[in-house]
């Protein structure tokens, strides 16, 4: 790796990124918009004694799923493209190295995923009055974590798309499992044994568990800082095998 | 060390076809070499071959000095893919100023690499908003910007008017006046008179490796298209005549 060619294929990436204003647009505004369903939905719910309201508990972890959604959907395209161009073949034989691509992918995105995840987070904060026991900055610190998550699984993902169908079947293939038994719908110790290895096994519970801790407790708990070393854990592992995968030479 | 490339029995491979079948050729340097011959015959193969991004069958590809495709050829080896393989949501400057980085180039040659192929007045649009002939000599740039010893490049002249195509070629011999290699294909034989030296493949086979004038000299016509025709005839002949021979042979 080069910082030189890291920082000017960081670059390369935001640049293309400005220039698509609509995309801008939809990274941001999306999820807010999202946001103010999940608060209407959950408006006229009955909050259960002695525990958060439905919305706080829901609008938390959204702040962390949907970055890593998004994400991982821009990434496997943006990928797919780099290889559809063929500026994926021709990157490979200049002296840029793999690493610096794919940390590349992951440092702009991950930027672009921190002012989403502050929009996001200012509207459930301020506009819906959503409360956490923890700090919003380290809310927002999760969520932009969770965003490099999503991308490095896109970049190790679009490794097995050929075409753009394949690439958006791996949305659900991926992501929707991870989602699921994530414990959003149902507490990760209420699973069967199976389900709930399968739970431990997934990345994004660790995810939405550190933001759960920061919603429960106000000061870092160590289970968040455990939680927040497995997901990081997780990218880059998820970046070294995507490297692996990345062939200078083809048939 | 004369010769830029040293191919030697190269055999490839692709999707289980032969493409190429025992090509054995030497590259000087310092001189434009044409890379000629009918659409499928191999040039695009034997180039990704020499560039180092083809996985060979059998055979050895040396290219300055060294096995193709090693990392340090990185910085000396520039190559235009024959699909223009650039950002189109980037700028012209924006695709020419990212690969003069990755080549450790600055603004100013990438300011230059965009004038020498006639871009300069559109060095501010986007790559995806320029005409097909204007995109590939977008990507012209970005192949010629990192100033390399030895160029390849895959039909770059294709869909250009006559005087940019004249402007190009006398840029090419500029080049090589001054101690670069290039390698150029092209479908069209009235380019390859503008070549210093010419190798003409069919069906995955050298045909001829020589000057224009030797080549002319050897089928006795002036005219290179019919010279072609001649030694593709001349080698049919050839090797009808050995079948003949072997299968008296064998009765």
């Amino acid at each position: 790796m080069s910082p030189r060619i890291l920082a000017a294929t960081t670059g390369r990436i935001l640049r293309q990124l400005r220039h698509d204003r609509r995309t801008i647009a939809l990274l941001v505004v999306v999820p807010a918009v999202l946001l103010t369903l999940v608060y209407f939905m959950y408006a006229d719910q009955p909050t259960p004694p002695g525990q958060p309201s439905t919305f706080d508990r829901i609008a938390l972890v959204m702040l962390g799923i949907f970055p890593f959604v998004i994400m991982f959907l821009v990434t496997s395209i943006a990928m797919l493209r780099e290889r559809t161009s063929g500026t994926l073949e021709r990157l490979l034989t200049t002296p840029l190295g793999k690493l610096d691509l794919l940390f590349g992918y992951g440092i702009a995105f991950g930027l672009a995923a921190a002012v989403q995840a502050a929009v996001a987070a200012a509207v459930a904060y301020w506009i819906f009055g959503l409360e956490t026991a923890g700090s919003i900055g380290l809310v927002i610190g999760i969520a932009v974590l969770d965003a490099v998550l999503g991308v490095a699984l896109g970049l190790l993902c679009s490794a097995f798309a050929r075409t753009e169908f394949q690439a958006v079947q791996f949305l659900p293939v991926v992501v929707i499992p991870q989602l699921l038994l994530c414990g959003l719908f149902v507490a990760r110790d209420q699973m069967a044994g199976w389900l709930q290895a399968l739970s431990d096994a997934f990345p994004l519970s660790y995810a939405i568990e550190a933001l759960q801790e920061v919603g429960a407790h106000a000061e870092p708990t160590g289970r968040m800082w455990r939680d927040v070393a497995v997901v990081l854990g997780a990218v880059v592992l998820a970046l070294v095998l995507a490297a692996a995968t990345l062939r200078r030479r083809s048939g | 060390m004369d010769d830029a490339i040293a191919v030697r029995d190269l055999v490839v491979d692709r999707g289980g076809r032969r493409v190429l079948d025992g090509i054995s050729c030497r590259v000087p340097r310092g001189a434009v070499t044409g890379l000629l011959g009918p659409s499928g015959s191999g040039k695009t193969t034997f180039m990704r071959a020499v560039v180092g991004v083809q996985v060979v069958a059998s055979g050895t590809v040396t290219v300055l000095g060294q096995p193709a495709g090693t990392p340090a050829l990185r910085h000396r080896v520039g190559y235009l893919t024959q699909a223009p393989s650039v950002y189109a949501d980037l700028t012209v400057r924006e695709n020419a100023r990212y690969f003069a980085t990755l080549y450790g180039r600055g603004r100013a040659e990438a300011d230059r690499a965009i004038s020498d192929v006639g871009l300069a007045e559109a060095a501010g649009q986007l790559v995806g908003t320029l005409s097909g002939g204007q995109r590939s000599r977008a990507s012209l740039a970005c192949a010629l910007v990192g100033e390399p010893e030895l160029v390849i490049l895959d039909e770059p002249t294709v869909g250009q008017d006559p005087v940019l195509r004249a402007d190009l070629w006398a840029r090419f011999h500029a080049m090589a006046a001054a101690g670069t290699t290039l390698l150029v294909s092209s479908h069209v034989m009235d380019e390859a008179a503008r070549c210093d030296r010419l190798l003409l493949i069919r069906q995955g086979r050298l045909i001829a490796d020589d000057s224009p004038a030797a080549i002319r000299a050897a089928a006795g016509v002036d005219d290179l298209d019919e010279a072609f025709l001649r030694l593709i005839r001349a080698g049919e002949a050839a090797s009808t005549s050995t079948d003949a021979t072997a299968a008296r042979e064998t009765a």
